[in-house]
């Protein structure tokens, strides 16, 4: 012990005296910083906090979790553009989720988990980090597995565009905050939704081994897609406010889009069986599927052994 | 003369300063050029506040923008700097000034064409995109779309087929 305790007096740290004690030379800080600064996050007049941070909650972490499973690729796409396509798509959404999660915790700090005193983690990362499983409200669909590469394109063509319907009707919501968000997401949504349309046209016309796997990819991920048209009591709640959208009214324009996607690929749309929830309840409920457990224990593991952001 | 404009007298102009701050991933523009840096405002004697707005969701470069802005300020003589985000309306590059445009193209990057301006809904494109571009470095309008995303969250990547090389295009947003 004394050596380390010797080693550690003698080098504090190698950066030391680099920069003069000026943090602001760091390539990206060594402060954290809010994304929502200077951004009025009042409330809508009548609206319950607590339920617009559940609605921003399920919002944010569709986001944050499919952002996650296509990082996942990043070294291990197809090709080099793939690659780094698949890592701006994540990017963006991980972006996405910063948002709505620190809009969550702005509209209802209870819902942010409490960290040890003078932790320097913002609110938006200890909900990214610190909640169990059954507190994020994702949907099942954005959790599973990568699969292979027709999976994970199949499920980004489902849940872009679903989440790019969703989005360009929230830019007229009554929470300006939330309506803001929407409004930049529609940009980078309709990049993702395109992508993901064209390869799933460029897999079903390709070769039989690139059409056989998106037929089984499809068979995958249709199973889960009704979770996203129903609509939950939060949803039906705040989009009666004016602050929300009701999922059920963007469900015929995205079977319309997926069905233009699948025709043009010469796809079917597979005749699958929904995947049930548990007593009724689903991801929106934090009931989830065993891959949630396997993407946070990934996500959480080196912000959860250093809550104080020290180490 | 007030008290409070003498110990301004002091201070280097800050919409000048901030103005001269650069993109950390294109260093050719300024925060200006980019159309990012919405306003500077004098608060009180050192105390400036500036407002900023993001060019894509989880654009990395934001943090850096922030703390470079902080840095040039407080180089400047202002002890007081805050930056706030802006999220309305969101950023488009239809913002780039023209000098942006020239110094982006003069760097060998394409620079982006009139932003999409919808009403209804976004329509689905199965194509590859169509843009009217030419290479940046031989002026060939002979160039392709290699992938609508490049190696930063604001560019997508071409090839021209006249000279072959590869080049970036910041796309339309």
């Amino acid at each position: 012990m004394n050596h380390v305790s010797d080693h550690d007096a003698d080098h504090d740290s190698v950066y030391d005296g680099l920069l003069g004690g000026d943090d602001s030379q760091w390539a990206f800080g060594t402060d954290f910083e809010d994304p929502l600064a200077g951004v009025d996050t009042t409330l809508p007049e009548g609206v319950d906090g607590a339920a617009l941070a559940a609605y921003c909650l399920m919002l944010g972490d569709d986001a944050l979790v499919l952002s996650h499973r296509l990082s996942e690729w990043c070294s291990n796409a197809p090709d080099l553009e793939e690659d780094i396509a698949l890592a701006n798509v994540a990017l963006d959404l991980l972006g996405q989720a910063r948002l709505l999660l620190a809009r969550a915790a702005a509209a209802d700090p209870s819902v942010v988990p409490v960290l040890p005193e003078g932790s320097p983690v913002p609110r938006e990362d200890a909900l990214a980090f610190f909640r169990d499983q059954d507190a994020f409200r994702n949907v099942r669909l954005v959790e599973g597995d990568r699969g292979d590469f027709a999976v994970t394109t199949v499920r980004l063509l489902v849940a872009s565009t679903w989440r790019l319907a969703l989005m360009q009707r929230l830019v007229t919501s009554r929470d300006a905050v939330l309506a803001a968000i929407a409004a930049k997401a529609v940009k980078e949504l309709a990049y993702h939704r395109d992508h993901a349309a064209r390869w799933v046209v460029t897999l079903g016309r390709g070769t039989e081994e690139s059409r056989r796997r998106t037929e089984a990819a499809l068979a995958t991920v249709w199973p889960l897609r009704w979770e996203l048209d129903r609509t939950h009591e939060v949803e039906r709640t705040l989009a009666a406010d004016g602050v929300a959208v009701d999922p059920a009214d963007v469900a015929a324009e995205v079977d319309v889009l997926l069905d233009q996607v699948l025709a043009a690929a010469g796809l079917e749309v597979p005749d699958v069986k929904r995947t049930g929830g548990l007593g009724g309840r689903t991801g929106r409920d934090g009931v989830h599927t065993e891959a949630l457990g396997k993407v946070l224990a990934e996500m959480q593991s080196v912000a959860r052994a250093h809550p104080a952001g020290r180490w | 003369m007030s008290a409070v404009a003498t110990v301004r007298t002091g201070y280097a102009d800050p919409r000048a300063v901030a103005a001269r701050v650069t993109d950390p991933e294109m260093p050719m523009l300024t925060l200006a050029d980019l159309g990012v840096l919405r306003d500077v405002e004098v608060e009180g004697p050192g105390r400036v506040v500036v407002t900023i707005t993001p060019t894509y969701s989880g654009c990395p470069a934001m943090a850096t923008m922030r703390d470079d802005l902080v840095h040039a300020l407080t180089d400047a003589g202002w002890s007081d700097v805050e930056v706030r985000v802006r999220l309305h309306p969101a950023w488009s590059t239809d913002w780039i000034s023209d000098e942006g445009r020239q110094a982006l193209r003069e760097h060998g990057i394409s620079p982006p064409g009139a932003a999409p301006h919808r009403d209804g809904p976004v329509p689905l494109n199965l194509m590859p995109t169509r843009r009217a571009l030419t290479c940046p470095r031989c002026a060939s309008p002979a160039v392709e779309v290699v992938s609508e995303f490049g190696p930063t969250a604001c560019k997508a990547s071409y090839r021209c087929t006249a000279c072959l090389e590869p080049f970036e295009h910041v796309k339309e947003i």
